[in-house]
């Protein structure tokens, strides 16, 4: 056979972060949490977390504060849709492409 | 042992022997007693398998699918327009390389309905990835089902293994059914190289980029195009495995020795009527005939059709004077798909053949011995557009 294993032949993934590719180059807006209005963040205990049980992608932690991986997130903005305080808001990636120019 | 049985029971012997884990199929004629002898096998106990009964073509081969990802080995049966509606798992079955065998009774497609015989059904399928083998009597039949499990698992590739629909698969016909001790030493049992396990999960045939992209490991994972590019490169790799296992088979059972063209009075030949299936054993008489009028004619059957056996049709044609391809199939608007085939493997020999076609038994037409007669005699004096039609009355 020309190919060595059956790994050659199919499009498999196991689970862990990145097998997709890194998806947040897909982003055309991204979220960002206000920490004035996230509600771990402003009273300092393991409450809420509703965008981190929301995310498909598991890119949001259950930390305090809640922290969005990037070099993921997709910008489905779901997190922003489920968010009870709306502390998160959806920024266009132009805005910080601009910056990072 | 000997027997006196139809062709869809030497098919189902031969799925019994390779001891196939998982059956299901749904039932379409002529492809029906098929499955019910599987079904007798099962529910009597002389089979350790799980016979499935399903709603349609499209689940029963989605069940082989999932049956082969989970390292078993499964089997199923179709004819005609039940091959056309499993046409999506088809492809999928390829790509995703499972070793899955199916019997393909050959029967004419509709619109208008026809159950009777021509091989339009898998000729329509040629580009779906699988390997098709034809067998063309009832011995080749049982024969072949047990190859075709060697060669789909050598090569992770799905195989057909197809058949004329009543010409074999209703008439019956002594063949020998080999005993399963002996099987069991030419076909082990099967060790998938990687298979569905709850212990280490993973997703298979997922979504690939344009791309290839790194897995997560930081490996390379193939993409797309490499994929089918691998199935392809495996798929010419195949002409070869084809040919080991019909060695290994000559020598434990003592047949086969033919596997991509079985010739008939083919050494001296000028001439060569060529088809696929029972046509080129009625073909045989024909040529006989022929041969008692000083035309030196001869007659192939082509065992395979995908992967294309190419080099040896080269080998086995290149000397005659002219190639006389004879088809139960029609690629609508231009000719015969086994013609064009032909046609393009001998256009590199430095003294091309002239080669004919004739379109014949389409939904079953009879197909008389003095009408081949005709038409070969023909061929093999003047010169004609093509395609011809055999049989056609209008």
């Amino acid at each position: 056979m020309t190919q060595k294993n059956f790994a050659c032949r199919i499009s498999r993934s196991e689970p862990g972060p990145g097998d997709g590719g890194r998806t947040g180059s897909w982003r055309v807006l991204r979220p960002v949490i206000d920490l004035e209005k996230c509600i771990p963040a402003k009273r300092n205990k393991p409450a809420c977390f509703t965008c981190w049980l929301y995310c498909p992608d598991g890119c949001i932690t259950r930390t305090i504060p809640p922290t969005i991986d990037y070099e993921y997130c997709k910008g489905c903005e779901i997190c922003a849709e489920e968010c009870p305080v709306g502390a998160i808001t959806m920024v266009e990636e132009t805005v910080f492409i601009k910056e990072e120019k | 042992m000997h027997v006196i049985e139809s062709g869809n029971v030497a098919a189902a012997n031969g799925v019994k022997l390779a001891r196939a884990h998982v059956v299901a199929a749904y039932p379409i004629t002529p492809q029906t007693p098929l499955t019910e002898k599987l079904s007798e096998f099962v529910d009597a106990g002389e089979m350790d398998a799980e016979y499935i009964p399903v709603e349609s073509e499209h689940s029963a081969l989605s069940v082989c699918i999932a049956a082969s990802s989970a390292g078993s080995r499964p089997f199923t049966a179709t004819s005609a327009n039940g091959l056309l509606y499993m046409s999506e798992q088809l492809h999928w079955a390829a790509g995703a390389r499972l070793p899955i065998v199916m019997c393909v009774v050959n029967r004419g497609i509709g619109a208008p309905w026809t159950v009777w015989n021509d091989q339009q059904d898998a000729f329509s399928q040629r580009d779906a990835g699988w390997v098709q083998l034809f067998a063309c009597d009832h011995q080749q039949i049982i024969d072949t089902v047990i190859q075709a499990y060697a060669i789909a698992e050598t090569v992770s590739i799905p195989v057909m293994v197809c058949y004329d629909g009543y010409i074999l698969s209703h008439t019956y016909m002594p063949f020998e059914i080999p005993d399963s001790d002996t099987v069991d030493g030419f076909l082990p049992a099967f060790s998938p190289e990687y298979a569905l396990n709850p212990a280490k999960p993973c997703n298979l045939n997922t979504v690939t980029l344009p791309d290839i992209r790194p897995d997560v490991r930081g490996d390379t994972a193939p993409g797309y195009m490499e994929i089918r590019h691998n199935l392809h490169t495996d798929m010419r790799e195949a002409l070869n495995v084809i040919k080991t296992v019909d060695e290994k088979f000559y020598s434990i059972f003592g047949r086969g020795g033919h596997c991509f063209i079985e010739p008939y009075n083919c050494e001296d030949a000028e001439y060569i009527a060529v088809c696929i299936g029972s046509l080129s054993y009625q073909l045989r008489d024909v040529v006989d005939a022929l041969r008692q009028d000083r035309i030196k004619i001869g007659v192939c059957g082509l065992r395979v059709y995908r992967p294309f056996p190419d080099e040896a049709i080269r080998e086995t044609f290149k000397s005659a004077k002219g190639i006389i391809v004879l088809e139960k199939a029609l690629s609508y608007g231009y000719e015969g798909a086994l013609y064009a085939d032909i046609k393009a493997a001998l256009y590199d020999c430095d003294n091309r053949p002239f080669i004919h076609n004739y379109i014949l038994g389409l939904g079953g037409r009879e197909i008389k011995t003095q009408q081949l007669l005709d038409a070969l005699r023909q061929s093999c004096t003047i010169d004609i557009p093509v395609p011809q039609w055999i049989g056609l009355k209008m």
